[in-house]
């Protein structure tokens, strides 16, 4: 008797996951009335939650720009803090709805744990850290040198590869947060500390003498870091991935938080009048009414707009656009045009 | 002979001489020093060098302990009022302590959480001291429920609704109690469940349109610093102790089933680190649950917690158990009590008072396990210590905010260590 009403609830619990399985992301997010965005567990300028517990940051604000195309509302989102360690199983069992947490983009992440990776979002790439009094000027010159590596990244890897390719040796001293890494650092503990560049500049800016460290100028890795969605949902992957077009081609196209608004009820330009829906009808085609475009940049402003608000040199972090600039200023960003 | 006399006279004393104080090496901190500090060359030298140790330590950390600065408004703030010199920057203390207690609770409710711990020592306060008078434990029953509603709030009728399917296994237990003690056990566990199954939820329903009562909902993801702690703590420590006797008991049965059962339970759990348990509650669980549902997150971890910690203490009380003379037993079958009366009366009260120390070790440890949850991606203290450095004004602080989170964690555990050696200065009733 027991045994059956076990498999009876077991059957019923399996029919009624079948059943929302089917269901979209899309009509999940739009039922539950909230977007559930995988987050950083804090970093610098990228995403953690501020005095008042709400949560800021360039990657924090692509979820709400994604909130505000879905949903209409840049606030109706949820973020989960997850580690470097849940962040795939979290985003895989449907935990979160996407994962915006510098995640690099690599074959195995996006073939064998069956993540989409969507685009770019932030072009990074691994760099050294080193006293000023060490006197070097190279990264060709760190052999021997004692590292302070954070385990279970991609930079762990990337540190490995480069010294074995310049016939160098070195000395891992492995730590796990970028907090003990900076105090093990400061410590004497290691002479070099590796991360990715962006990371670095905002580390040496926390020290107290940020003039006695130096960032060589050899970045030994790509990095590119952007959302991530779960396989096999190529509608939500549409969604996400043209939400950080729009905000691209925003930039690109002049359209800014401030003048959005304007430029919506109508302009000469008809790629701008695609984006922002007055033409095309862009919007239906994946699910959304047609000011999806309009409404996410209104929330946060265009690509660029966000990166100074949150990560560009008028802020403490400091980062310059670099790589990160639009491909017609000599940086690497292209968004596909709309129509 | 009386010259004699007469002459000793005058020099022998007629009164007795004043108690002179002890010399000065016999007595008072000289006396002590000598004896505990200087007993010998051996016992000197480790002195000394004690001393010089606890001077090095505190020449290295009290100029930066005394030289603090608790109002500054970041670290680059902090560090131009110190103006080079070495010095502790608490002032990330002062602008964040509300987040490190409370995490994102709304702060206009701050008086719920408050109220609740305070509560929770009242609750408490008639099963630490038998002193109390026994009517208090009837708060202690209603304590999970009221806790409850004031920390996440919702409907009232929702805690009152499940409070409701204690009440109903209760009456189900005395009423079938008459007729047959199996079957009334039997009774009481499938009453409430049957009632939370099927009645509950309309019940809730039903009560909550007709008079909406209640606190706002405050949802699970606004909890955290040392509130979460605190919940996952006790929860994990009030449900593990009841939880841990009955496996220990069922370990010691003479039924092979019930036994196989316990002994499986016990070591799987033992066997598996805390963190994969963890691991599970917070990713492996939503694989087999439906998607949608909202199985909260801090329940799975309290579950998992509790699961973890009810193992360890069956082992401890099964020590108590094993501690115990054979004849304690035969004493409690000669007086012809059944089972559960011999446990209840004769057994249990000796094997835990045995177990104490172990029971309070495991609690402790269950208790800073808490911080653990930070893998999980939980904001508990330290995993806010994490959000509070990726904000650029607090980036570069590292140990002021370890050294508050040790001080909260050291008051709750130094409390429990002093109330357990209480509790076995008061039940010592051997001689030895």
């Amino acid at each position: 008797m027991k045994k059956t009403v076990f498999v009876g609830a077991f059957a019923a619990t399996a029919l009624v996951s079948g059943l929302a399985h089917a269901q979209s992301t899309l009509e999940q997010v739009q039922s539950r009335g909230e977007l559930i965005c995988g987050s950083n567990t804090g970093q610098a300028g990228f995403g953690a939650p501020d005095a008042n517990g709400v949560w800021q940051g360039f990657d924090v604000g692509f979820c709400r720009a994604l909130a505000a195309a879905v949903l209409g509302d840049s606030n109706a989102v949820s973020f989960v803090p997850l580690t470097s360690q849940t962040r795939f199983s979290a985003l895989n069992s449907g935990e979160v709805d996407v994962l915006a947490r510098n995640t690099t983009w690599t074959f195995v992440r996006d073939v064998d744990l069956s993540m989409t990776f969507v685009g770019t979002n932030y072009y990074d790439g691994q760099g050294f850290m080193v006293t000023r009094d060490l006197g070097v000027s190279s990264a060709l010159e760190l052999d021997g040198a004692t590292v302070c590596i954070e385990t279970g990244t991609t930079t762990e890897l990337n540190l490995a590869d480069y010294f074995r390719v310049n016939g160098m040796s070195y000395e891992p001293v492995p730590v796990d947060t970028a907090a003990e890494a900076q105090q093990q650092y400061l410590a004497g503990a290691c002479d070099v500390y590796t991360t990715d560049v962006s990371a670095l500049a905002s580390s040496r800016a926390s020290f107290a003498e940020p003039g006695d460290h130096v960032i060589l100028p050899e970045v030994v890795s790509k990095e590119p870091l952007g959302p991530v969605v779960r396989h096999g949902d190529d509608q939500w992957a549409d969604i996400v991935q043209w939400t950080l077009f729009a905000l691209i081609a925003a930039e690109e196209l002049g359209v800014t938080s401030a003048n959005v608004e304007e430029l919506k009820a109508g302009s000469n330009n008809p790629e701008i009048n695609r984006l922002l829906g007055t033409e095309g009808g862009l919007g239906s085609m994946f699910g959304l009414d047609d000011d999806w475009a309009a409404r996410a940049i209104a929330a946060v402003g265009n690509y660029g707009e966000l990166f100074a608000s949150t990560i560009g040199d008028q802020t403490p972090i400091g980062l310059a656009r670099g790589l990160n600039a639009q491909w017609t200023q000599g940086g690497l960003l292209y968004a596909p045009p709309f129509r | 002979m009386s010259d004699t006399h007469a002459q000793t006279v005058a020099y022998v004393r007629s009164t007795m001489i004043e108690a002179a104080d002890p010399p000065s090496s016999q007595t008072g901190a000289i006396k002590w020093m000598r004896e505990n500090l200087f007993s010998g060359w051996l016992n000197t030298v480790l002195t000394l060098m004690s001393l010089l140790i606890i001077w090095m330590a505190l020449a290295a950390v009290g100029p930066w302990l005394l030289n603090s600065v608790w109002t500054a408004g970041s670290l680059a703030e902090c560090r131009a009022v110190l103006d080079g010199t070495s010095g502790a920057c608490f002032s990330v203390i002062t602008d964040r302590w509300h987040q490190l207690l409370f995490g994102f609770y709304p702060p206009e409710f701050y008086w719920r959480p408050v109220l609740a711990l305070i509560l929770l020592f009242v609750a408490l306060a008639p099963v630490l001291f038998t002193a109390l008078p026994r009517k208090l434990l009837i708060f202690t029953a209603l304590y999970p429920f009221v806790g409850y509603h004031l920390l996440w709030g919702g409907s009232v009728w929702f805690p009152v609704s499940a409070a409701l399917g204690f009440v109903a296994g209760f009456v189900a237990y005395k009423l079938l109690g008459k007729v047959n003690n199996l079957l009334a056990i039997f009774a009481a566990i499938l009453t409430p469940v049957l009632w939370w199954v099927f009645a509950a939820g309309a019940f809730d329903a039903a009560l909550s349109s007709v008079m909406p009562l209640g606190l706002e909902f405050v949802r699970s993801d606004r909890f955290g610093g040392f509130l979460i702690s605190l919940i996952i703590g006790v929860s994990g420590i009030s449900l593990s102790l009841p939880i841990g006797i009955l496996l220990a008991l069922g370990r010691q049965s003479d039924m092979i089933f019930l036994k196989t059962v316990c002994v499986v339970v016990i070591e799987f759990i033992r066997g598996v680190p805390l963190i994969t348990l963890l691991f599970t509650a917070s990713l492996l669980l939503n694989y087999f649950l439906p998607p949608g549902t909202a199985f909260d997150l801090i329940l799975r971890v309290i579950i998992m917690v509790t699961l973890f910690a009810s193992a360890y203490m069956a082992e401890v009380i099964r020590g108590g158990l094993a501690a115990l003379p054979k004849g304690q037993y035969e004493a409690a079958d000669a007086l012809g009590l059944d089972y559960w009366k011999a446990q209840r009366l004769i057994i249990m009260p000796q094997a835990l008072k045995i177990s104490i120390p172990g029971i309070v070790n495991t609690f402790i440890g269950l208790f800073k396990d808490t911080t653990l949850v930070v893998f999980i991606g939980l904001l508990d203290p330290i995993g806010l210590s994490n959000a509070i450095r990726a904000d650029t004004n607090w980036n570069g602080i590292y140990w002021e905010l370890f050294i508050f989170i040790g001080l909260l964690f050291f008051i709750f555990c130094f409390g429990m260590s002093r109330y357990s050696m209480y509790l076995e200065r008061k039940l010592k009733t051997d001689h030895r």
